[in-house]
């Protein structure tokens, strides 16, 4: 890989997939911080009311989506305005800035022509893009 | 002046009086209504001091997280583990960026063991899911409890000996020069058994999907001792590495409708603002003391959840 001149021993594509990660960890985690309060002091009202939670969040994850008819996958965007679906924006966005990152690294070892590292990085975007789609079966 | 044991003393009764109301609690949240959003603030009042005290013991937030939440609080053990995977991708994607730059996580290293890592804590995940809560809470006891053993036995090694690359290593070209701040020199560096440490990011991965747990406790000793880097460069690309591995796992988690807002943000919340102040943390108590604080915390929530998985402390 090639060396930035500007930090001793550390490369640019590390550099880059630096750069990525920090503006979308912000990204993430400022729409998390931002929303949690619209959510937990109801400015912004939920689908499920707070006070019904205590019997609620002690059943599993699928008795939970039976309870409340809110349906698995990602449906959750479709209801985003409400309340206590506007923090798990945050949340997604936090757990796929991976793949941005990833996405950011492909020209720069596609010009090294590093073709192994190039297929770890397409490999690792093809297993964190499965795992968001939801297309995974499994559970309760 | 207060010595070291006796602080450490007072830490631990300061986290049994934590602990022992928070089982009050859930025990009395099944017979008496409790005012929902006393477990929100209870939540990030002791991720507040789980943040502050896992960053300087140099473990991810979620090892705590999960078994302590689930052990004393009443939410159902699906929405503990989301969140816990939540709190350990949400630190190491904090640490990430001043990482990288710096050096301290290597790229070249981290993605080979992020990429089988990934893919097997999808399985983990999918596994962890389908099986019933009081078979994971005891194997969760047993993986906490195992945890103590080896963080109290493991032994560490600053700048390993690495006679040669092994050809696997050689043909990724993962090596390098860092430099090192507390000898003030660059640290040329290389690893070797590769292969060995692949097949034992497999098994972190599943361990990291079933439980919700971060996995650097185990990190940090495969890249170190098994692979021979250097210490420094172990921590950084276990925290880096963590950023990868958790966020393939929490995608499964927030598919299958195990993330709750209300549990999962003031978690992180906490567990971040109390790594803030657990860097400072370090310059009045020795790491030593926290290192001995965290493996008491993690004896005591892994028996509580091995007791409340078998059903003889529920």
């Amino acid at each position: 890989m090639k060396r930035h001149a500007g930090a001793p021993g550390v490369s640019i594509e590390q550099l880059r997939y630096a750069r990525v990660l920090n503006f979308g960890m912000r990204f993430g985690l400022y729409t998390l911080l931002f929303s949690f309060p619209l959510y937990v002091f109801d400015v912004v009202p939920a689908h499920i009311a707070l006070e019904r939670l205590p019997e609620l969040w002690t059943l599993s994850a699928p008795a939970y989506l039976r309870e409340t008819g809110i349906p698995d996958g990602w449906a959750w965007l479709t209801m985003v305005n409400h309340g206590d679906m506007l923090p798990i924006l945050g949340i997604a966005i936090l757990s796929g800035v991976s793949v941005a990152c990833f996405l950011s690294l492909l020209p720069l070892l596609h010009a090294q022509r590093d073709w192994v590292y190039v297929a770890i990085a397409v490999c690792e975007i093809g297993v964190l893009t499965l795992a968001a789609s939801g297309v995974l079966t499994g559970g309760h | 002046m207060i010595n070291n044991k006796r602080r450490y003393g007072l830490m631990v009764v300061a986290v049994v009086l934590i602990t022992l109301p928070m089982t009050a609690l859930a025990a009395a949240a099944t017979s008496a209504a409790i005012a929902w959003w006393i477990w929100p603030l209870a939540l990030f009042l002791v991720c507040f001091i789980l943040g502050m005290v896992a960053v300087p013991a140099g473990v991810g937030g979620g090892v705590l997280f999960v078994p302590i939440v689930s052990g004393f609080f009443p939410f159902h053990i699906d929405f503990v583990r989301g969140a816990g995977l939540l709190v350990a991708l949400a630190s190491a994607l904090a640490a990430g960026p001043g990482l990288l730059r710096a050096g301290l996580a290597d790229l070249r290293l981290a993605l080979p063991l992020a990429l089988v890592a990934s893919a097997s804590s999808i399985a983990g995940a999918l596994i962890g899911l389908s099986l019933s809560p009081q078979l994971v809470q005891t194997a969760l006891g047993i993986t906490i409890l195992g945890i103590v053993v080896l963080m109290w036995r493991s032994k560490r090694s600053e700048f390993p000996h690495v006679p040669a690359p092994d050809a696997w290593s050689s043909a990724l070209r993962i090596n390098g020069v860092f430099y090192d701040a507390a000898s003030k020199r660059d640290v040329a560096w290389h690893v070797h058994r590769t292969p060995a440490g692949l097949a034992i990011f497999v098994g972190i991965g599943i361990l990291a999907g079933v439980f919700g747990l971060g996995a650097g406790w185990a990190n940090v000793p495969a890249l170190n001792l098994v692979m021979g880097a250097p210490l420094r460069l172990s921590a950084g690309t276990s925290g880096f590495i963590l950023s990868i591995v958790d966020s393939a796992a929490a995608w499964v988690y927030i598919n299958k409708g195990a993330l709750l807002a209300i549990i999962a943000a003031p978690s992180v919340i906490g567990m971040m603002l109390g790594a803030f102040i657990g860097a400072r943390l370090l310059k009045v108590l020795k790491a030593s003391t926290i290192r001995k604080l965290v493996i008491t915390m993690l004896l005591l929530a892994g028996t509580r959840a091995f007791l409340k998985g078998t059903g003889l402390w529920t």
